[in-house]
């Protein structure tokens, strides 16, 4: 054990926070004191440890992709043209189109190409801009009898609103939004700490089918239509989990 | 709290002064909540709200401002989430058999590897943990880590002994019930 009265002055010579001459009369002291000196040896072999064991955890690229996009626009490194990417990801990107474009040609009809991007990227913009402090939602309510009937008269539909909180994906509000030239319900529900919004309409006012999977700027949106209605949740969330929600509200 | 005001102010854009510290609030995220997934989420949010209060910040230590913006993120999630992580009382007297040789203690530190260490670190409470992460693999200095923590440096300082008291402890603990399992087979 180092000696008593000099214990903070050897903290402080340790960490370099002692001023010029303080630091030299420890440095005296020192040359006299086993006790302090071997502290000191202690010290340093346990900082030597923790330096060579690596322990800093650097930022994924996902991460700050990820950041990137949900930072507004002019918080962003400029030029924003396409990130660059890890080859991985762009497999998982290429992957996930092309999942999207098969499961687009085999279970939905393709109508209008040009028309289906544009009401997803509407709906990316959306959920973009739901993400910005303040905008999520009109009515913030868990309470699936709270949220419907604030619809009532907004709308000239009724959304099915269903909590999923026991599942793992609780209903945390909605608000009324609009995407492909309509008001649409936006329903909001949250996975740990990313949101999911559920954009629902009616089939037949809208034109555009848009593919089950598909990714743009980084955020995955799975669309489906049920009882007349089409449905497309958009997030940040990985694939699979949105799928399992997705499986979720269609039952 | 002049949340429109977003522009390059005197202090430059968020871009230049936020961004860059992405790793360092990675980093304290991971080692508060010790898991990488919660780890993204409290970064993202932490960078949210950086860039919400952004038109508040005076200039000065930008690394500093964004790490207090990550500790607090991650004490709202354990107050919300884990409450018994910020309870978590420390058991002082893990005390190990005093090593008597001179020098013994430097030597078994030093033998100590990797995941071990790891590992010790990781059973730290979280105050401990934190103030070890900002001085020995973020580097900052007592003032520094004052400022990320909101306490006063004599504070910083009795709080580091401890926490390098107790890892030290851990690790000898470790490197010992390591030595005893040798040989027992």
């Amino acid at each position: 054990m180092a000696c008593e009265n000099n214990k903070s002055l050897l903290r402080g010579y340790f960490d370099g926070e002692l001023d010029l001459v303080r630091n030299l009369e420890f440095e005296e002291h020192l040359k006299t004191c086993p006790d302090c000196a071997q502290e000191l040896g202690d010290q340093q072999a346990l900082r030597d440890s923790l330096q060579a064991a690596n322990l800093y955890e650097r930022a994924p690229e996902s991460l700050r992709n990820r950041i990137r996009a949900a930072l507004p626009a002019e918080a962003r490194p400029q030029p924003i043209a396409m990130p660059r990417r890890p080859v991985l990801e762009w497999l998982a990107v290429a992957a996930a189109i092309l999942i999207a474009v098969f499961l687009g040609a085999k279970v939905l009809p393709n109508i209008g190409g040009q028309k289906q991007n544009l009401v997803a990227e509407e709906i990316v913009a959306s959920h973009i801009r739901s993400m910005q402090p303040g905008h999520l939602y009109d009515v913030e309510s868990t309470d699936q009898h709270t949220v419907k009937p604030w619809f009532d008269g907004k709308l000239d539909f009724a959304p099915p609103v269903v909590d999923l909180k026991e599942q793992g994906f609780p209903l945390v509000g909605g608000r009324l939004d609009y995407v492909d030239h309509r008001n649409v319900a936006a329903l909001v529900y949250q996975r740990r700490k990313h949101f999911i919004n559920v954009f629902v309409w009616p089939e037949e006012s809208s034109a555009a089918k848009l593919p089950e999977v598909q990714t743009i700027q980084g955020y995955n949106l799975v669309y489906w239509s049920h009882n007349g209605m089409n449905f497309c949740a958009a997030s940040d969330l990985n694939i699979a989990e949105i799928r399992q929600f997705a499986g979720l509200l269609e039952q | 709290m002049g949340e429109q005001k977003r522009g390059p102010g005197p202090v430059g854009t968020f871009e230049q002064v936020v961004l860059p510290h992405m790793d360092a609030a990675y980093n304290l995220a991971r080692w508060l909540v010790r898991n990488t997934s919660d780890a993204e989420d409290m970064v993202q949010e932490a960078y949210l709200r950086a860039f919400k209060f952004f038109g508040g910040y005076q200039g000065g230590d930008a690394r500093a401002w964004v790490l207090k913006i990550v500790r607090n993120t991650c004490y709202s999630f354990f107050e919300k989430n884990r409450p018994a992580e910020l309870a978590e009382e420390f058991d002082e007297k893990i005390h190990t058999a005093e090593t008597e040789q001179a020098g013994a203690e430097a030597t078994l530190l030093k033998s100590a590897d990797s995941r071990m260490l790891r590992e010790a670190l990781d059973e730290l409470p979280v105050n401990f943990r934190e103030v070890i992460v900002l001085r020995e693999l973020e580097g900052m200095s007592y003032k520094e880590i004052a400022e990320v923590t909101g306490v006063p440096i004599g504070t910083v300082m009795s709080g580091l002994a401890r926490a390098r008291t107790q890892l030290r402890e851990r690790l000898l603990h470790a490197r010992a019930k390591e030595e005893q399992g040798g040989l027992r087979k």
